[in-house]
């Protein structure tokens, strides 16, 4: 009970500030938080990328191995992405099995790659219908100061775009690089008290009821879109955060990814 | 999406596609109001070659206790596809894919339920995909919130769901599954149809903001078209019970 009157407290605070136009960091309205990406922290991993937003941090490490394709598609390689929200990183997660959070996290990071075909899964075949490599996506949350899905979805790029094929451990050989052919950032708003915010924080997504996560390319185009939370958008307000979706995936890429 | 990358279908023909339709047009959908008899409230429907059931429980108590809200009531969605529902058998229970999916339609219909009258209360949505063709989860949505008005749950307004996707290089209403397996895109909404405000969106694969503007004004008339027939099921249901059938 004591928490939850702490957490109406934060809302109407959240929400005052917002009317007068204010964020709880000072920030504006369409601005992130300072962001932080130091790439290859982990030796053991093929790739792997620390991403601070503010206060939220989230480790990614990609592991490639060997193995089966799936029937439909036995000269593609495979992607699997899977995000655990460890009890380390907030006093409201658990430990257990993933829950809707978790997956919804992991799936909407998985549709950006998938969805722009950032990785050329048709050369990460060994040997059609039999070998595959196997790219493992794994994020690992460390600090939910909310905005996960952006501090993500840039970890697991960013991680993806610098990797060492281990073809040695596996006896083969070939080229070493990950194809890499399209570098998706995503992008996340809310909507609190009508405002359009850009990079919320845990306080602002409390405070919010809808969320939008927008998935773009560099050529502008579209690759992943989620709404989550229990509010409504006006078609003009999905327009809008489309548009600075894009704008501001350019502005993250530019800055913080290398050129493919 | 891109399951059937690297093979070409061909998904329109002289400006139509395969099993028919315009570019603009919806599967036919059937809707029945009230067909179990011991759920609060239900709905079969068809989408197309989809069939699905749903039913509402509640307001009934919430389980476990310490998930109860002071305030309101709690709502449950559980999406879930029958194991014959498919051409290779789901294995029964719950995978990630209908975990994401029972929670983008809990929050669809979640803003239309008036909770506050029920504190400490569940109202509790069961979705069962008994066959299935691409669209499910809209097709749940539209049956469960036609549900939700059966077992007269307080609500401000019906939620009505379609997708729009990309084939062949055009934007087109309501994918069925060979459009889904080969198209570029699929984006799923709902949308309360008295205020036109959108309550799901997901876009998967790729299209341009231009398709996605044009595929989102599509999908909105559409949703209008579906809450009309989802009124006149309603409406067909309960003047019948009027005349004294029940």
């Amino acid at each position: 009970m004591g928490l939850e009157i702490i957490g109406d407290l934060r809302k109407d605070y959240t929400c005052n500030l917002i009317r007068n136009g204010q964020r709880v960091e000072g920030r504006g309205f369409r601005e992130y938080r300072e962001i932080r990406v130091e790439r290859d922290v982990i030796k053991r991993a093929e790739g792997s990328a620390r991403v601070k937003i503010g206060d939220t941090e989230v480790l990614v490490g990609i592991k490639l191995d060997t193995g089966e394709p799936f029937a439909d598609s036995p000269d593609t390689g495979v992607i699997i992405t899977n995000a655990e929200l460890v009890p380390l990183a907030s006093p409201e997660f658990e430990s257990g099995p993933p829950n809707e959070d978790s997956v919804q996290l992991a799936r909407v990071v998985d549709r950006g790659i998938r969805g722009s075909e950032a990785i050329d899964l048709e050369k990460l075949c060994i040997e059609e219908g039999e070998k595959v490599w196997i790219v493992f996506i794994d994020i690992h949350v460390l600090d939910d100061d909310g905005n996960l899905v952006d501090a993500a979805a840039l970890g697991a790029i960013a991680s993806l775009m610098n990797i060492r094929i281990p073809n040695e451990r596996y006896g083969l050989t070939g080229d070493d690089t990950l194809p890499m052919r399209e570098t998706p950032v995503a992008v996340t708003m809310v909507e609190v008290e009508g405002k359009i915010l850009v990079d919320p924080n845990f306080y602002e997504e409390s405070a919010a009821t809808s969320r939008l996560t927008v998935i773009s390319n560099a050529d502008g185009s579209l690759s992943g879109m989620q709404k989550s939370g229990c509010g409504g958008l006006k078609e003009a307000e999905i327009a809008e955060m489309v548009e600075i979706g894009i704008e501001k995936a350019g502005e993250l890429r530019e800055t913080y990814l290398p050129p493919l | 999406m891109n399951e059937g990358k690297g093979e070409e279908v061909e998904l329109i023909k002289d400006g139509k596609r395969l099993d028919g339709r315009g570019f603009e047009e919806f599967r036919p959908l059937k809707i029945e109001v009230g067909v179990l008899k011991r759920a609060d409230g239900s709905c079969y429907l068809e989408l197309g070659d989809n069939k699905v059931i749903a039913a509402v429980y509640g307001p009934r108590e919430m389980h476990p206790r310490h998930a109860q809200d002071a305030k309101m009531a709690v709502v449950k969605y559980r999406y879930n596809m029958a194991p014959f529902s498919v051409d290779d058998r789901k294995r029964p229970g719950p995978d990630r894919r209908s975990v994401e999916i029972s929670k983008v339609s809990r929050e669809a219909l979640d803003p239309v339920i008036i909770k506050e009258y029920y504190p400490k209360m569940a109202i509790e949505v069961y979705v069962e995909m008994l066959q299935s063709d691409a669209g499910t989860r809209t097709a749940g949505i539209n049956a469960a919130s036609v549900a939700l008005a059966d077992a007269g749950i307080p609500m401000t307004d019906l939620v009505s769901s379609i997708a729009v996707g990309k084939i062949g290089g055009e934007v087109v209403l309501d994918l069925n599954a060979v459009e889904d397996n080969y198209g570029e895109a699929d984006m799923p909404i709902a949308m309360i149809a008295r205020t036109n405000t959108i309550t799901a969106l997901q876009m998967d694969g790729r299209m341009t903001k231009d398709e996605f503007e044009r595929g989102l004004k599509l999908a909105m008339g559409a949703c209008q078209q579906i809450y009309a027939l989802q009124r006149a099921a309603l409406i067909e249901r309960y003047s019948k019970s009027k005349e004294g059938e029940e």
